[in-house]
Formats: structure tokens, C-alpha cells, sequence
């Protein structure tokens, strides 16, 4: 889909892999249990994310905690059955919902020293690494449409946005990278 | 664009995340077969339109999803306090009216 | 070199000259001159007729807020903009200008006649004359033929007819300081606060240049400054850049220009660009405005205000004339006299206002130059008809009148009434301004709660002496004021005697008037006259400046593109538009899609593409939808249901909260059935349907309508966090992570059976109304067994992202079968045919389960759910409520029409009372006739009725019947 459209010497959008995607709804008592099946601790802190390993890679895991009780889980879309039961079977004894959204969404890389600021031709919120440091994760907008930003490091940033609102979110990027030639 | 916190990010976000969502503090009376048709009709339709400090719901519907409560000011739109969803009004938020006349924003 | 290019000095490069044309002649201009200098160095001070009046005017100012050059530029292509001020439109090679609001011709125009006729066109013209006098016809025939004619005559520039073919771009940023003016003030705090390398500092500028006045007295210091904040890299300068709108909590809208100069180069870079800054702290450095003076021919073209003739020369080498007389109330105004003699021009007198200045040191550096200054002198009259030949002085008598005394033969006259600080922005963050009688001007008081603003330099009346003047109003005139045309709103053509007549006419409060007057509206927002407006309200009602207030200063500051405003948001961009997974293959197969919200959906198929546009008309889709019935009546048809809204309900608490959301019993749903559920909002009316699927104890699969979905969410998510926060139960959207094929009709069974794994289909194992987990053609699958048609049916949810194979395969095996895909039409008339409702078609916000006939699917005993508390109001069971009917028409051949009101009698009179309308009508194809269904007042008991629908040419005659047309028994949907 994207291939070329976002090339510049000051950013690049990739898309990524397909993956396996979960939405864990728990309180916080399950989060230790949570962790330890997953393998990586789920942040507690709210609009932080936390990975280990390479993107789409084996044993690579992402943990995004959105809303108060809400998490989103990523991993490699083999990865997915066994992540899942892994976590049911430590949550058991904790109410939660456990659900697999794998195709929802469809997940962007954005990278280089110009990113933000291509963000920001659409997305309202302040990409100053006091704002917004490196670590932070959220649900926001740009235009239109809803988006997931979390930021890796200054310059790179992953992205998720519903499947059906991704071409438009990737035209209109394309179009906002014209005021940034 | 007014900027608005939300009181579960801890954070002042744009207007445009948030959406509107009524008045707050309104109780839906029950169980359904002990409430009058006039308490209920108060329910559905019967609102204030204050001019100054309201109480009024939020959801960070392009953020975390909550609902929470704010106090605006309807004539400077101005934010006095927000809090989650389930805790009462916090009481320096009054209506200025009921504060005296001295202190009144 | 022009006619009135100084040889030397100024900003402008001599070495690049460019060229341009106004009104189509030729001429040139060097790098750095604005449009107005340029004319101006060609000694062209005409440039626009009037609003009203059509009179020549000429250059007023130099900046902003120009009110008389407003030109349209012409990049071609359609690239046009009205209404530009060509004191702030950059000279660039081959620019097009044309002046506006004249026909034929701008030394020539026909509605110059309305100025003879000005005496009609006074103080609420518009207002006393479109109320229609009944003599011309009355209301509508004026409307129709008059005010158009009127209104044409009077205005700005036209609008470009054809779509703008250029781009514009958006940017929110975000600073510690936003600095808004790059003169002096502006430039030392942009230069003071970025010291600080972690505070980010913004600058904006409206012009091409920062350095503002010093642009004309000190630009090698500007040049300085603006050097150094370049080198920070917390600043960021944004040069051609308005500061437009101020709002809420430190928010200011800029719009940049940004490829003027380089327009013919790359249509594809954005022209414009829209910042919109989020500050720590505003700091508006926003300068002050030049007043000018109100005398009697004030208009005529080669009267401009001082400081602007200064800045003509000093920063442009532009002489705007070379035989100048100054009239002034502000010491400013000797300065610009200098100047210009020592540039070569004759100052032929400078008559000062102040009877008392004569004697003052600057006015005697003035006579020692050879200037004549007259003390207690003012114009009474102008002379020229398309360049002002020549003042007529009037001596000011101390009670307040003039006498003539005198004049002089000068081709430029320059005013000077003292400066007003430029205070829009901050009134339109709603700050609080306060008079300031020493200035003649509002100054900024207190900023609005919640706003973090700061006024510095002129703007915030920091002025030296000389630039400080209390005059505002109308000077004094010879003989009755009445007699004479002193404007002081150009822009709008009103004069200081409309102004008096409004006051008269009982207008006194100051919004009054300026809407009677239209004194400060339009684009200039009465940059210039404001004051002088307050100023002649004040004398005529005896009142102070104070007592009668100040009209609202609105956004935008300057006129706005629409294009900035829309921005990215056209064409494909205008709204995010959704496409289902198997989106291309309907487009490949001849579909003809609606939009369904943001959802493009297949409406129908057109197998073989039309040659013509006509036959894709009516007469092909419904042959097309007759098909596609007939197919799944007959076959099997597959239809694309992924659009409809998915809601996972997962947690221990999950049965009760479904239970309390819908009418339906959700607890008793054993795990692997399915229920078709209905949602109420707490009134009590129809909001939603969908099937509700226990998958697992503690897990449901509930589907919404497809425009319902996000509503249905949201709605959820409220109960869920602040009515029933105690429940143990999350949802989570799975929309858009499930592909849903409907596979429909007595074939259905047959093209799926080979591909499903794990999943017994037999009618016993896997029964009507249930749901199963398994796999299809090796992909993990939820299975259902439901039917929207009447027929056998399943929906097969499958991965988004895998379903396109799938879905192609069901297709060939369909075709196999003598079935294929139906769109949303067949859909509509399949399920009709089965009396199934749509929400939001046969229902209208207004209808209860019981008048759909649905009231079976309330739980009776339940205590409480959405809405149980609304369907007890006395309205909602009271008898003669409308329910939902079938109707036939007696002529069974016709398909009546959506919306079409029903009455009792064939010969109802007009205004009868309807009983009810169609909500849906098609043509069945399975039963050879129209069908329909309706609402109508006690319609269960109608059955049989004969009813009457009475049309523009006919009145058609109908039978009630039962709803449901098609199987009533149902025996269909068990294959």
C-alpha cells in the first residue's frame, strides 16, 4: 500500500508485517500474571508502551497501555494461538477479556528526524520530547481519523490505524509530505 | 481549539479528542416500576442551561476512551476543574453565585 | 527607471527588475517592491472604484490595512484570488493583476452613476430598500429582479467560478512564546526569549521581511536581529504569515503564504499554509495604524496617509508625488515632509489641525526647510476627478467651524491623524480593553481568563511623542456637514454623514450602527476608521468614547482562502471513505456501490458494463436487482456483510450486561445460539438491531447496523464505565477484524459444506439461529446459521485480511450453482419480503418494539433494561399508535413510493390527516407484484382495509396485509 508513497530523506513510512493483535481489558491485580505469561511486563504507567525484541521478528512482544484497563498486545502473527492461551490459562482467576483483533488495524513504521513533524500536519498533539518523550504511546487523530502513536525513539515512531481508514490516513500523509519537500 | 485534561491521562489534550457527552451528576432513577412518569420524563428531558459554571461528561473517545466530568464555564469556556467519572463535584468548582461577591471569577 | 523611482535607496534589488501587468498594461517593478509600490513607481495611484459609490480611489496605506487597493491577481489556470491588498501582494515576474468592481473600464465605470445618485444611498440604503416597496411589485418580483441588479453594482472582487487547482497544507505546532509582529518590539522579545535555547520561540510577520517600521528608519539593524534569531535553533520565523484568528487558551491561527513567487514554477507545493499554534504565551507585538483624517473629498486617488508615503520612499525609493500637501494632527506626519523633500518633492504646505503646534519645535525645523505650516488649518475640499489636483484649506474657527481660506494645486495629499495601536487579536481572545484619552485609542487592559497574553510596543500604546494623537472624528467642514462626502469608512463607502443621519435616525448604540452603517465590517474590519467612527458617534450624541463601547473585532484579521480552511479535506481526502476486503473484486464484477456512511457498499451488479450511461439507469438495476432476487430465491446468492458493526463482549458479567442493554433474555441464551436482539435508548424507541451470539459463558459476539456501530459502542461503553461500572465485563470492537459473507438461499448449504472443518452444518447439529467456531478453506472461522432473506442462510466471519480468496471461491462455486453476489437492493427487497424491519428506514426514532410487532422479543420478566421504564409512558402503550404493516396496491403491478402519506379516503381533501406512510416499497420478484411496508395508525387492526395514498396526479388505492409477504411459516429457512 505504501511502498514509495512516504519516501524522503527526512521520514519514511513502512508498513508492517502482518501480526497477531490482542486487546487485554484487566485490572490491575491480573497485571503481574499478565506480564509473566506474556513475557514482558505490561507497563502500568497509562499512554506507555514497552517491547522487547525485533518487530515482527520470533519472541519479539509489544505491550501498549491505552486506557486505564486496556492494553494492546503485539506479536508475530505465528505467535498469536500460543500468546493467547498462554494468557488465558494465567489469567483464569481474574475477571478479564481477552480478544484477538489481529486484522483490525494495520500497523506503520514512520521513521526519520522529519517524522513528527509530519505528524504533526494532521495530529493536534505537541511531539516535543517533553511532551511527548520517547516510551509514550496514545491514541490521538490525524485529520480525520483515528490513530495509535507510539514513540520508540525521537525519530521513530509506530503506528496503527483501523484497516479500512489506512488508505486514507497514508494518502493524506503523502499529501502533508509535499509542504515538507 | 480549547484544550481539555483528562483526568486519567493527566494530561491537557486538544478539544478534538474529546466528545461531549451531556450533563453530569444526572442519576437514572430506578428500579423502573417504582418511578413516576414525571420523575422519569425529568430524566429524559429536563436540563439545565446555566449561564456560568456547568457540570458536564466528556469522553477521551481519540484517547483512552473514559468518560469523565468537567466544570466549564459556559460564558468564558473556560475549564475550572475535570475528575473521573463516579466522584463528586469537587466544591471549589460552585457556581460563582454562591460564592461571595468578592470572590466571584 | 519609472517615472517615480528615487535613483537610490530603499530595500528593493534596482539590479532585478521584474514585469506586470494591472488592467493589462505593462509594466515594471524591481525585487522587494509590493504591487502598490510598484504601481506607485509608475505613477499609478488608481486602482479600485469604490463599494458603493464606484469612485476612483487610490493606495491608502502601505500594509494591512489597506482599504481601497483590493485587486484580484490572475496566476491563469484558474488560479484567481480576489480581493487581495496590493499593498501586501509581493511584486514577482510576469504577475497579473486586474482592479475590480468596475465595468468597463477603471478610468471609465457606468456605476460611477451611483455616486450622483449618493444622496439615495445613504446610512441603511440596504436595510429601508430590499423590505420590496409594494410600488415596484412587491416583495418577491423585487427580490427577484431588482436587489439582484443592486447587489451586483455594490461589492469586491468575484469569486473564481472554477475549482481551485491549488494545494494548501496544515501544520499544529506548538511554543513557549509565540510572538506575533516582526517590527522592533517584536523582534527584541523574539530575541530576548529564545536566549533560552529550551524555549521554543515562533515569529511571525505578515510581510515578506521582518524589521517592520525599521524597515524604513534602521533596516541594517533589522537585518542584524533577524540574523541572529536565524542562527537559533529554538526560533522559528514565519515571514508572509498572518496571525488571523486568536481563540481559547493561547491558540492562533497563521496562514502562511508560501509559493506566491515561485506559483509558476510547482502547482504542486502547497501556496498556503495553515499553522495552528498552541503558545505558553502569546505576545502580540502587533504595531499601531495610521489614522486618517476625515475631510470633505478625503477619497480621491493620491491622498494616502503619511507614514505610508514615507515608507514608499524610504523602503520601496517610490515618490508618490512630487507637489505634496500635508494636512496632520500628529507630529509624525513632518517626518514623511522631510523626507520627501529631501527626495526631491515640493511639500507645498503642511496645514496642522492643532491651532497650538505652530509654535512648536518641529513645526519651526519645518518652516526653517521652506515648508509652509498653516496652524488651525484643515481641507474643506479636494479637487481631480481620477488624481487629486488640488486643496481647498478652511480655517478652524474656535467654535468649531471652518471658513475657507485659500489652497493649493498639489498632486498628492498626505493626512496624518495619529496612529492606533492594532488591538484585534487581542480582542478577540476576548481580552478587556480600556480607553486611553491622551492616544484617541482603546489599549489592552486585562487578558480573558485562561489566556496567557501579552501586548508590547505601539500596540500596546508604547509610542515616542511624536507618534501619539488624541484626534479622532471629523474635522470641521464650511457651510452644512450634510453637503459634503468626508469618508470614513473607504472600504464601505461611508461617509461622516451617514454616520450622523444613523445617530439621528435613533441609532445609538455602536453595534447598531455599524450594522446600519456597515461602518468597520468587511475585509478591512475597520482597521482605519473604527476610531474615527467612535469618534463622530461620541461628538453627535454628546457622549464619551467610553460610554458608547466598541464593536466586536472579529477573525479572521485579514481575509482568509477558503482553501486554507479546507485544506487537505478535498477529493480523496474530503472524508475517509471505507472499503470492505472484497471492495475491488465488486468493483471488477460490475457493482455500482452506495454509500452507506463512510462505507462504500455494493448497491447491485451490472455484469456486463453499460455502453451508455443510460442503461446503467433505473430499467438496469432493477433488472439487475430482479436477478440477483431471483437468484437467491432460486439458488444461492452471497452478499457482503462485512460493513456491519462487531462488538466482542467478553467477561463474567457479560450475559447480564447484554441482558440489561437489549430487550431480549440474554441470560438464557445457551452458548452456540444466536438471538435477533433489539436496542432501545432509555425514551424507549428503536435504536439498533443486530444478533447477539454466545460464544462462550463468558463471551458474546454482538453485531449492530452498519451506521449504528460506532453509536452502539459508544453507548455501551457509557453504561459500562458510569451506569453499571460494578459489572465485570469489557467490549472491545472487532468491526473491522471480521470479513462477513452472507451466503443466502436453498444451495447455501451445498457451496459451503466441502470447505468448513470442524463444524457439523446438518439442520439438527447446527440449527437455525446458531453460531459455531471452526475453520473454512483452512482459516479460522465463526460460522453462523441466520438468515436476513427467509432463506437457508449462514454468515461466514473470516480475518479481514484473508477473506478476499475465500469470498472468490464461494463466488465461482455460487455461479456453479446458478447463483452469484447480491448488493444491498436485493438485500432490501429479500428481506421485505420477510416483513424484517430496517432501522432507521421503517423506523424513525419514534417507534417501539410493539409497533414494529416485535414486541415478542422483550423479556417480560426482566427487571430492568435500556428503555423498559420509556415503554411505560402513557404515549408509548396508548392504542392508535402507528404499527407496521404490509401493503399491496390494488393495481398489484405498482411500487408505490418511500415516504407517500396513506389516508382513509380516495377523495381525502388536502390537509387531511395522514394515517401513516410507506417506510419501504419494492418489487418482489418471487411474488410477481409491488410490496411494501408502512406505518399506519392501529394498522394490525386494518388488515384487509382498503386505504388511499394520494399522489401529485393520482390517488392509489391499497390493501392493508400482513407484513410478512413471503413463507409466513418459515419453512424456507430450514433448506
Amino acid at each position: 500500500m505504501v511502498d514509495g508513497f512516504v519516501d524522503t530523506p527526512r521520514f519514511r513510512l513502512i508498513e508492517a508485517p502482518p501480526l497477531a493483535r490482542f486487546v487485554l481489558r484487566a485490572p490491575d491485580a491480573a497485571l503481574k500474571a499478565a506480564g509473566k505469561a506474556y513475557g514482558l511486563a505490561l507497563p502500568e504507567g497509562l499512554n506507555q508502551g514497552a517491547s522487547h525484541g525485533e518487530r515482527g521478528k520470533p519472541g519479539a512482544r509489544v505491550a501498549l497501555h491505552l486506557g486505564p484497563d486496556e492494553w494492546w498486545l503485539i506479536v508475530p502473527e505465528a505467535e498469536g494461538p500460543e500468546v493467547a492461551a498462554a494468557l488465558e490459562a494465567a489469567l483464569a482467576s481474574h475477571p478479564h477479556s481477552l480478544v484477538e483483533v489481529s486484522h483490525r488495524q494495520v500497523g506503520f513504521v514512520l521513521e526519520g528526524e522529519g517524522a513528527a513533524a509530519l505528524l504533526n500536519a494532521g495530529c493536534p498533539l505537541d511531539f516535543s520530547e517533553q511532551a511527548f518523550p520517547p516510551g509514550m504511546a496514545t491514541r490521538s487523530l490525524f485529520h480525520r481519523v483515528g490513530l495509535m502513536i507510539w514513540r520508540m525513539a525521537p525519530g521513530l515512531f509506530r503506528l496503527e490505524i483501523d484497516r479500512t481508514l489506512a488508505p486514507y490516513f497514508v494518502t493524506a500523509l503523502a499529501e502533508a509530505a509535499k509542504d515538507h519537500s | 481549539m480549547l484544550l481539555i485534561r483528562c483526568p486519567w491521562c493527566g494530561m491537557d489534550r486538544p478539544e478534538i479528542e474529546f466528545r461531549h457527552a451531556g450533563a453530569a451528576h444526572i442519576t437514572r432513577p430506578g428500579p423502573p416500576d417504582r418511578v413516576s412518569d414525571e420523575e422519569w420524563a425529568a430524566f429524559l428531558y429536563l436540563r439545565d442551561n446555566p449561564k456560568g459554571r456547568v457540570a458536564e461528561r466528556w469522553r477521551h473517545v481519540h484517547g483512552c476512551g473514559r468518560f469523565f466530568n468537567a466544570v466549564r464555564d459556559t460564558v468564558t469556556d473556560v475549564f475550572v476543574v475535570t475528575y473521573r467519572a463516579g466522584e463528586p463535584r469537587p466544591p471549589e468548582s460552585a457556581p460563582p453565585e454562591t460564592l461571595p461577591p468578592e470572590t466571584r471569577p | 527607471m519609472t517615472a517615480f523611482r528615487s535613483p537610490a535607496g530603499g530595500r528593493i534589488d534596482r539590479s532585478k527588475p521584474i514585469r506586470f501587468t494591472f488592467d493589462g498594461r505593462q509594466m515594471h517593478g524591481h525585487a522587494g517592491d509590493t504591487l502598490a509600490s510598484a504601481l506607485l513607481a509608475n505613477g499609478v495611484h488608481l486602482v479600485g472604484r469604490s463599494f458603493k459609490y464606484h469612485r476612483p480611489r487610490g493606495i491608502v496605506s502601505a500594509g494591512a490595512e489597506e482599504p481601497n487597493a483590493l485587486v484580484t491577481i490572475d496566476r491563469g489556470g484558474g488560479r484567481e484570488t480576489p480581493n487581495l491588498r496590493a499593498t501586501q501582494v509581493e511584486l514577482h515576474e510576469g504577475l497579473v493583476a486586474r482592479s475590480q468592481n468596475r465595468f468597463p473600464g477603471l478610468r471609465f465605470d457606468i456605476g460611477g452613476i451611483n455616486n450622483a445618485f449618493s444622496r439615495f444611498l445613504g446610512a441603511g440604503f440596504y436595510y429601508k430598500t430590499f423590505m420590496g416597496p409594494r410600488a415596484l411589485g412587491g416583495t418577491k418580483l423585487w427580490a427577484r429582479l431588482f436587489e439582484p441588479a443592486i447587489r451586483r453594482a455594490a461589492g469586491l472582487g468575484r469569486a473564481p467560478a472554477g475549482p481551485d487547482p491549488d494545494c494548501y497544507a496544515n501544520r499544529f505546532a506548538h511554543c513557549e512564546v509565540l510572538v506575533i509582529g516582526g517590527g522592533e518590539a517584536g523582534l527584541a522579545e523574539a530575541l530576548r526569549r529564545s536566549e533560552d535555547p529550551a524555549c521554543r520561540v515562533i515569529l511571525c510577520d505578515e510581510q515578506a521581511e521582518f524589521g517592520g517600521w525599521m524597515l524604513v528608519e534602521a533596516p541594517e539593524r533589522a537585518d542584524e536581529m533577524v540574523e541572529a534569531l536565524s542562527a537559533r535553533p529554538n526560533v522559528t520565523l514565519l515571514p508572509r504569515s498572518q496571525a488571523f484568528g486568536a481563540y481559547a487558551q493561547n491558540f492562533v491561527a497563521i496562514a502562511q503564504q508560501l509559493a506566491d513567487p515561485l506559483a509558476l514554477s510547482d502547482p504542486e507545493l502547497p501556496r498556503e499554509r495553515l499553522w495552528q499554534v498552541r503558545a505558553g504565551e502569546v505576545v502580540l507585538a502587533s504595531g499601531a495604524i495610521e489614522r486618517p483624517l476625515v475631510f470633505p473629498d478625503n477619497d480621491r486617488p493620491g491622498i494616502l496617509l503619511a507614514g505610508a508615503a514615507e515608507t514608499y520612499l524610504r523602503r520601496y525609493g517610490v515618490l508618490p508625488g512630487r507637489k505634496i500637501a500635508i494636512l496632520t494632527a500628529c507630529d509624525t506626519a513632518y517626518g514623511a515632509a522631510f523626507a520627501l523633500q529631501d527626495a526631491g518633492a515640493e511639500i507645498v504646505a503642511i496645514a496642522e489641525t492643532r491651532t497650538a503646534q505652530g509654535a512648536s519645535e518641529i513645526a519651526a525645523r519645518a518652516v526653517a526647510r521652506g515648508i509652509p505650516v498653516l496652524p488651525g488649518m484643515t481641507i474643506v475640499g479636494t479637487t481631480g476627478h481620477l488624481r487629486v489636483s488640488g486643496v481647498q484649506l478652511g480655517r478652524i474657527r474656535p467654535d468649531g467651524a471652518a471658513e475657507p481660506s485659500g489652497g493649493f494645486t498639489a498632486d498628492t495629499v498626505l493626512m496624518s491623524g495619529g496612529w492606533t495601536p492594532s488591538i484585534h487579536l487581542f480582542s478577540q481572545t476576548k481580552g478587556k480593553l480600556r480607553w486611553e484619552e491622551g492616544l484617541g485609542a482603546y489599549l489592552p487592559a486585562t487578558p480573558a481568563p485562561g489566556q496567557t497574553i501579552r501586548v508590547i510596543g505601539a500596540a500596546a500604546g508604547e509610542m515616542p511623542p511624536e507618534m501619539r494623537s488624541p484626534a479622532i472624528g471629523a474635522l470641521p467642514a464650511p457651510g452644512s456637514p450634510d453637503k459634503v462626502k468626508a469618508f470614513v469608512d473607504f472600504q464601505n463607502d461611508v461617509t461622516a454623514r451617514d454616520l450622523r443621519l444613523a445617530t439621528r435616525e435613533g441609532f445609538r448604540a455602536i453595534e447598531h450602527v455599524k450594522r446600519y452603517t456597515t461602518t468597520g465590517m468587511a475585509t478591512d474590519q475597520g482597521k482605519t476608521s473604527n476610531l474615527n467612527a467612535l469618534g463622530i458617534i461620541a461628538a453627535e450624541t454628546g457622549r464619551s468614547v467610553p460610554e458608547i463601547g466598541l464593536t466586536t473585532f472579529r477573525a479572521p484579521y485579514t481575509p482568509v482562502t477558503f482553501g486554507l480552511f479546507a485544506g487537505q479535506a478535498r477529493g480523496d481526502l474530503f472524508d475517509p471513505v471505507r472499503r470492505t476486503p472484497m471492495h475491488d473484486w465488486a468493483e471488477r464484477n460490475g457493482a455500482v456501490f452506495e454509500d452507506v456512511g463512510a462505507w462504500k457498499r455494493a448497491h447491485y451488479f451490472l455484469p456486463r458494463r453499460p455502453v451508455d450511461a443510460a442503461a446503467s439507469g433505473h430499467a438496469a438495476m432493477h433488472e439487475a436487482v430482479q436477478a440477483e432476487c431471483r437468484k437467491v430465491r432460486e439458488a444461492v446468492g452471497l452478499f457482503d456483510a462485512s460493513t456491519l458493526g462487531k462488538i466482542e463482549v467478553v467477561g463474567p458479567d457479560a450475559a447480564e450486561f447484554l441482558e440489561r442493554a437489549y430487550v431480549n433474555p440474554v441470560r438464557s441464551l445457551a452458548v452456540g445460539r444466536c438471538r435477533y436482539a433489539l436496542l432501545l435508548n432509555e425514551a424507549g424507541f428503536i435504536i439498533d438491531d443486530g444478533i447477539i451470539a454466545r460464544l462462550a459463558e463468558d463471551r458474546f459476539h454482538v453485531t449492530t447496523t452498519t451506521s449504528g456501530a460506532a453509536r452502539v459502542f459508544g453507548m455501551f461503553e457509557d453504561y459500562l464505565q458510569t451506569e453499571w461500572p460494578d459489572l465485570k465485563v469489557w467490549q472491545t470492537s472487532v468491526t473491522e477484524h471480521w470479513a462477513v459473507m452472507a451466503v443466502q438461499g436453498p444451495r447455501a448449504r451445498d457451496i459451503i459444506a466441502d470447505l468448513v472443518e470442524g463444524i457439523d452444518l446438518s439442520n439438527a447439529a447446527f440449527p437455525h439461529m446458531a453460531v459455531r467456531e471452526g475453520r473454512i478453506a483452512g482459516m479460522p472461522c465463526r460460522l453462523f446459521r441466520v438468515s436476513f432473506t427467509g432463506e437457508l442462510g449462514y454468515e461466514i466471519n473470516v480475518p479481514a485480511g484473508l477473506a478476499l480468496p475465500l469470498w472468490e471461491r464461494l463466488a465461482e462455486r455460487a455461479a456453479e450453482f446458478g447463483g452469484g453476489p447480491y448488493g444491498t437492493e436485493a438485500m432490501h427487497v429479500l428481506r421485505a419480503e420477510k416483513g424484517h424491519i430496517i432501522v432507521g428506514q421503517d423506523t424513525d426514532g419514534t417507534m417501539t418494539p410493539d409497533d414494529m410487532g416485535l414486541g415478542w422479543a422483550i423479556g417480560k420478566k426482566k427487571p430492568d433494561f435500556i428503555g423498559k421504564r420509556g415503554l411505560m409512558r402513557p404515549d408509548l402503550v396508548a392504542p392508535g399508535r402507528k404499527q407496521l404493516v404490509g401493503l399491496v396496491a390494488e393495481d398489484r403491478s405498482r411500487v408505490l413510493e418511500e415516504g407517500a402519506q396513506i389516508v382513509p379516503d380516495s377523495l381525502a381533501p388536502a390537509g387531511t390527516h395522514a394515517l401513516g406512510h410507506v417506510t419501504s416499497a419494492y418489487f418482489s420478484a418471487a411474488l410477481g407484484h409491488g410490496i411494501a411496508l408502512a406505518v399506519v395508525e392501529d394498522g394490525r387492526n386494518r388488515v384487509g382495509q382498503v386505504l388511499h395514498i394520494p399522489m401529485e396526479r393520482e390517488t392509489i388505492a391499497v390493501r392493508v396485509v400482513e407484513p410478512v409477504f413471503l413463507d409466513p411459516e418459515g419453512t424456507r429457512l430450514h433448506g
